[in-house]
């Protein structure tokens, strides 16, 4: 049997999945490329294959020139995956969306604020229909290697859909509203390990919501420690402003 | 010459980003020459206004994943310039270990799998893993260490987590820093190892002077501290960086590009090399001189060589930070210190070049206004410099040739151009014949 055929593409982003993807240890990587055989990866290979079994999208939709380039990939691509926040939730990118475009287009090129085509930025979802998600700011390398053999072998990605809180409890760390801190922890998807409190850091909910966020208990917690809604949606601005759930409730 | 020759060269692979490459000859002469950059923008100096001083390197981090660290060390050292905190020698020995991961990861992986394809005539790294499996191997190993060391330091491999303010808010275990000693003390040996291969690359012939720029400190190949450098006049103060930058849109490109004293200058490994090759350790010295680079070296195409170089010298680096903090009681420090509204301004050497980052915070310690000035702006008009003069160097030979000497140079820059606004497919047309 030929091997399933991977691509990788990229829209606007920092192509940090892509390396974070990379980032295998020698035996891993030749055990990867022999399940799969990598037929597109700008970044890293110069050949270009037509159809593709898994295509892993990287980055944001911030331009509608991009549209079609997206939708030329779904028509080749038996599997395609939103990989990576920007992607997936849109990640850092939608930030801008807070402002009025006229306002963020000045700041940035003030002399010739309409130089450059941008548009609201958009999760890969709102665009074209995904198949799958591999969440974080960036991936998870280990959980991508998981979730690619899942997919190689016809099976749903297994990905964590419990918050953040419980790895967090697990490494036994000082919860960060102890310390007057805010975190975005019981409502954000597990799998990065608690990362950011575990060294010392808040979540700031790169890996998305779970499936259902409890956002009455995250208020529950925030007037507990005396501390206001709005601080914390304003927490979730930075990698979930295209959450509708959260910027419907939070008001 | 040919009468007429079109190059064109949609999004150029094994760079980071998008960028095309546009080359039109009309009756034998040179009517344009250009890199074309069409990344989407992604408007960060906007998105980080309101927020508050904690957050402005988590989000301009995100800026590029490649020198992630970098950007998170500039804008840091803004962010302190600007409330006028000092750091401690243990923070700056901590960053000076993140300095050296990030170089690693980035070098190492425009070194073997970006730039070496290209002279065993591959495509790819991928179809090396059969012919020079070993060299594969390696180069693996060395890229990850990159990595492991600003997981270890940073605590995430690219995006740092543990990076603040003032003071980072995880510090590692001593057995942590012995462990990165012993790997970077490997390292020096792969390296070493792979000095006849580097030597058996045949780099093309070229030269061009051009101004080179630089963080400068005397007495220190330096990449955190200190101001900037002109080969063409001399140190310029940090805050002046708008002086030497000079900011213009040009009609072709979504990044801004810069130019200082002549048209354009050149930043990066061989800028550093020619500006301060002087204060690389011993063995980073030795490197160069078997790898016969001397400063000051005008062939472009030789920035990969000087990114080998530096590779030697920031190991050595990274194992006297680590040895230094062995020898201190390495803690957790303090990071309060007293808000106030102010400007500031850090400049960084990253793997591509200077990068600049300047702040403006209220009294509450929010944002009002920011400035980021990416590496690889700072080199397009050189590298389209570069093609200015090496088009009619080389265009008798084939359309395949002069396409794969374009690419190269533009590679040997190692442009990151996620950062900025992405590079090349070259499509050659021809008008006499057809299109190749
Ligand atoms: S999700 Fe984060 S790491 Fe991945 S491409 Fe986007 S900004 Fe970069
Ligand atoms: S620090 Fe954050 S993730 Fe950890 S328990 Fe507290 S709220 Fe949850
Ligand atoms: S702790 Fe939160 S912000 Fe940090 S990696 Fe995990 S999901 Fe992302």
């Amino acid at each position: 049997m030929a091997k399933p055929k991977v691509a990788f593409f990229d829209f606007a982003s920092c192509e940090g999945c892509q390396l974070s993807a990379i980032d295998l240890a020698p035996e891993q990587m030749l055990d990867l490329l022999n399940v799969v055989d990598i037929v597109e990866f700008r970044e890293a290979i110069s050949e270009k294959a037509a159809k593709y079994d898994i295509a892993l999208i990287e980055g944001s939709i911030t331009r509608d020139c991009d549209v079609p380039r997206l939708q030329d990939i779904r028509n080749r691509s038996k599997v395609l995956v939103a990989f990576g926040a920007c992607a997936h939730t849109g990640g850092i990118n939608a930030l801008k969306n807070f402002q009025k475009k006229e306002d963020y287009q000045k700041a940035v090129y003030p002399t010739d604020p309409l130089k450059y085509e941008t548009t609201v930025t958009r999760a890969i979802s709102e665009v074209v229909q995904v198949d799958a998600f591999i969440p974080g700011c960036p991936i998870n390398t280990m959980e991508f290697v998981r979730i690619v053999k899942n997919l190689v072998l016809g099976k749903r990605p297994d990905i964590p859909d419990y918050s953040v809180c419980v790895e967090c409890k697990k490494n036994e760390n000082i919860c960060v509203y102890e310390k007057g801190m805010h975190c975005l922890g019981p409502v954000i998807r597990a799998g990065c390990d608690a990362k950011c409190p575990s060294n010392g850091g808040y979540c700031y909910g790169c890996r998305g919501t779970v499936t259902k966020p409890n956002l009455h208990a995250q208020k529950d917690v925030m007037q507990k420690y005396n501390l206001t809604f709005d601080q914390m949606t304003d927490q979730f601005k930075l990698f979930l402003q295209r959450n509708r759930e959260v910027f419907k409730n939070a008001g | 010459m040919p009468d007429n020759v079109k190059i064109d060269v949609h999004h150029i692979t094994r760079v980071e980003g998008h960028g095309n490459i546009k080359v039109d000859v009309k009756n034998g002469e040179l009517v344009e020459c250009r890199l074309e950059i069409v990344e989407a923008p992604r408007f960060f100096e906007a998105m980080i206004k309101g927020r508050t001083y904690k957050e402005a390197s988590l989000i301009t981090s995100r800026i590029c994943g490649i020198c992630s660290a970098g950007h998170v060390l500039a804008s840091l050292a803004a962010t302190e310039d600007a409330f006028n905190i000092k750091i401690s020698e243990q923070e700056k020995l901590l960053r000076c270990l993140l300095n050296t991961g990030q170089h690693f990861e980035s070098h190492v992986l425009h070194i073997y799998f970006l730039a070496i394809p290209d002279f065993v005539g591959a495509k790819s790294v991928l179809p090396l893993v059969n012919t020079h499996k070993d060299v594969v191997v390696q180069a693996i190993k060395l890229k990850k260490l990159g990595h492991e060391i600003g997981d270890m330091i940073g605590g995430r491999l690219i995006h740092p987590t543990a990076t603040n303010v003032k003071a980072m808010t995880m510090v590692p275990e001593p057995g942590v820093l012995e462990e990165i000693i012993v790997r970077l003390e490997d390292a020096k040996q792969e390296l070493k190892s792979s000095i006849p291969l580097l030597k058996s690359l045949k780099l093309p012939d070229y030269e061009r002077e051009t101004e080179y720029i630089s963080l400068y400190k005397k007495g220190e190949y330096t990449f955190l501290e200190g101001d900037i450098y002109s080969s063409d006049s001399g140190e310029i103060s940090r805050k002046d960086y708008l002086d030497v930058t000079n900011e213009y849109l040009c009609d072709h490109s979504t990044a801004k590009r810069t130019k200082h004293k002549r048209e354009s200058y050149m930043v990066g490994a061989l800028a550093r090399f020619n500006n301060n090759s002087q204060w690389l350790s011993p063995d980073a010295k030795q490197t160069a001189v078997d790898l016969g680079l001397k400063a000051p070296c005008y062939n472009s195409y030789l920035n990969t060589v000087a990114q080998f170089v530096e590779l030697v010298h920031l190991a050595d680096e990274g194992i006297k930070a680590a040895s230094a903090l062995l020898n201190k009681d390495v803690k957790l420090e303090d990071d309060s210190f007293p808000l106030k509204a102010g400007q500031g301004v850090g400049a960084v050497e990253v793997p591509r070049g200077i990068l600049f980052h300047d702040y403006t915070y209220d009294d509450k310690g929010i944002l009002q206004r920011s400035n980021c000035i990416i590496p690889t702006g700072q080199n397009f008009q050189n590298i389209e410099n570069d093609f200015r003069k090496l088009v009619p160097e080389i265009i008798d030979k084939s359309q395949d040739e002069i396409r794969l000497l374009l690419e190269m140079m533009v590679r040997a820059y190692d442009p990151c151009i996620s950062c900025s606004a992405h590079i090349l497919d070259i499509e050659f047309i021809n008008s006499r014949s057809t299109t190749v």
